[in-house]
């Protein structure tokens, strides 16, 4: 199966500055992708590169098979990006908007579908209204909605969630959602980590232009086989021989962080001997955020 | 997946024609500010100057002076205008970010450049038609070769949208397009015999004159109308025509490497 997304040690330089160094990756069609990394980590930067924003300096792209530079046509037919930006065309209505974006990539009678989309992102009842005219909100709608009219069958969102409010967010993950079951491709860069543990099936973590993490979500998620543990004691101290494991003190009392499981018989049993009495406890799962943040500080 | 076009090649058509129809009707959009207000600053220039230097400007024979400015003030309109269109258009999209709706789509080189070309053109014809239109009720205006009128509107229009589409793609900022336009467009078409015929002026500044490319738009144009000018209207075209090639393929080839636009 010819893979959605096929990038092959692309490399990007703005004079001095390295954006993407020898980057490589594979999406499968019809896979909800993540693509994470700090700010000028270089996601943007490639996404660029598969839209033909930019043109790589080293290495080559393919979306569904189509190489971005000599089969651009295809290549940009074939996916849409949905930009971090809020841009828009102040002389034009909504509807306008998107019929144009419709008819850019030759459609010619996309009415029903417009509507469809319009309806989807309860754009309706703004459809003949300026763009000038609408809200922080409703402007990300419109830029969702006029990735959509065309229904590539890649769909890149740059952080689409940005500033937005939570029924939009929620409006927006349900028919991305939808679009993912009918088979479109989705790549998402988010800042929400939360949200990209919730819907990708794969993630790839970049850190200054290069992957230092590529697994499916389940896979990083169990990556690092410990756990946390957040304790109130009573009294409120540590015995010595677990003061290493202290990764947060906080005023409701200790977060530990442990190897695995099998050391919570032993932080309870040093507790106990030494008579101090655990009033709560928790046992908690590292979070795709932590995961993150522990692939962020180690060297690349 | 999505609405299959019929073939790629109608595809293209449709997304061609979309792009040219977007250009078209965002200055409709503000036609007082994109056509009535040139109409009208035409219109002043016709009092103010057909009063003022009736019987001091010598022209042609058989011309009143008049009748002489309106052809001239329609082309100049006509450049102003085909020139504002295409640059103002491109730098404010790059400026707002909106670029990147017509980036996106699988224009080519080509088809993104004759877009802006054909209604940066669109946009001049209508204000030219317009001051024409306004003035007729001023002039008692002859179309001695209307072919020739038609050749050069086409030619000159052309050549100032092509260099719209470059000054837009070069500016990044307001005053950078505002410098290009006050200190090379508005200087070259006010002295490009809009208001007077060459031959009036001293010898020196007449060689001078041959040597800014608009004299020859201008001078062609009014060629239309009287069946005089003074440069060969043949030679003139030869010029306006060859600046047409010569920007076009300038204007392609920044398009096809993406100057300003792709990274």
């Amino acid at each position: 199966m010819v893979p959605a997304i096929q990038v092959e040690q692309v490399s990007k330089h703005y004079g001095a500055l390295q954006a993407l160094a020898e980057v490589s990756l594979e999406i499968a069609p019809g896979e909800f992708f993540g693509l994470l990394g700090p700010n000028g980590a270089g996601k943007t930067t490639l996404i660029s590169i598969l839209a033909g924003l930019a043109i790589a300096s080293r290495g080559s792209a393919r979306v569904m098979g189509f190489d971005v530079v000599g089969q651009y046509r295809e290549a940009r037919r074939s996916l849409v990006v949905v930009p971090q930006e809020l841009v828009f065309d102040p002389f034009f209505t909504v509807r306008e908007s998107l019929t144009f974006q419709s008819g850019y990539f030759g459609i010619r009678d996309n009415r029903a579908w417009i509507d469809e989309v319009m309806h989807h992102l309860d754009l309706t009842e703004k459809a003949e209204t300026n763009m000038r005219a609408l809200s922080g909100g409703m402007k990300r709608r419109v830029l969702v909605a006029q990735a959509l009219v065309h229904k590539p069958p890649v769909i890149v969102l740059d952080e689409p969630t940005a500033g937005v409010d939570v029924e939009l967010r929620q409006a927006l993950w349900r028919f991305i959602r939808r679009l993912n079951r009918d088979g479109h491709t989705i790549v998402l860069t988010t800042r929400y980590l939360e949200e990209a543990e919730a819907l990708c099936g794969r993630i790839a973590m970049l850190k200054q232009g290069r992957i230092v993490a590529l697994d499916t979500t389940r896979n990083l998620l169990h990556m690092h086989s410990g756990c946390y543990v957040e304790l109130r004691l009573d009294p409120d101290r540590l015995p010595a021989t677990l003061s290493p494991l202290v990764a947060q003190r906080h005023e409701a009392g200790y977060r530990l962080a442990l190897r695995d499981y099998s050391e919570v018989e032993r932080v309870v049993a040093e507790l106990r001997a030494a008579h101090i009495e655990i009033q709560e406890m928790e046992v908690m799962q590292p979070d795709l955020e932590e995961i993150f943040v522990q692939i962020m500080v180690r060297d690349v | 997946m999505g609405d299959a076009p019929i073939t790629h090649r109608a595809s293209r058509i449709k997304g061609f024609y979309t792009l040219f129809h977007k250009e078209w009707a965002r200055f409709w959009k503000v036609s007082v500010q994109t056509v009535l207000a040139p109409v009208l600053t035409a219109l002043l220039f016709l009092l103010v100057f057909s009063y003022s230097l009736r019987d001091h400007v010598v022209v042609f024979p058989g011309v009143s002076y008049t009748v002489f400015l309106v052809p001239g003030l329609a082309m100049m309109s006509v450049l102003q205008n085909a020139f504002a269109n295409s640059s103002s258009s491109l730098m404010q999209s790059k400026m707002t970010g909106n670029i990147i709706f017509v980036l996106l789509p699988p224009f080519s080189h080509h088809e993104f450049f004759l877009a802006y070309l054909l209604a940066a053109m669109g946009r001049g014809l209508v204000v030219g038609v317009g001051v024409l239109l306004a003035t007729v009720w001023f002039a008692d205006l002859r179309f001695e070769h209307p072919l020739w009128v038609v050749a050069f509107a086409l030619a000159g229009s052309g050549v100032m949208g092509a260099l719209g589409v470059i000054a837009g793609l070069y500016s990044d900022k307001v005053d950078e397009l505002a410098a290009f336009q006050n200190f090379i467009i508005l200087p070259l078409t006010f002295l490009s015999g809009v208001f007077y015929s060459i031959h009036s002026l001293p010898p020196f500044w007449q060689k001078l004159s041959l040597a800014n490319p608009f004299l020859y738009m201008v001078d062609g144009f009014r060629y239309g109308f009287f069946g005089a000018s003074d440069v060969s209207p043949w030679l003139s075209l030869a010029i306006v025509g060859a600046s047409f090639f010569a920007l076009s393929f300038l204007t392609l080839w920044l398009i096809r490497i993406g100057y300003k636009l792709r990274h």
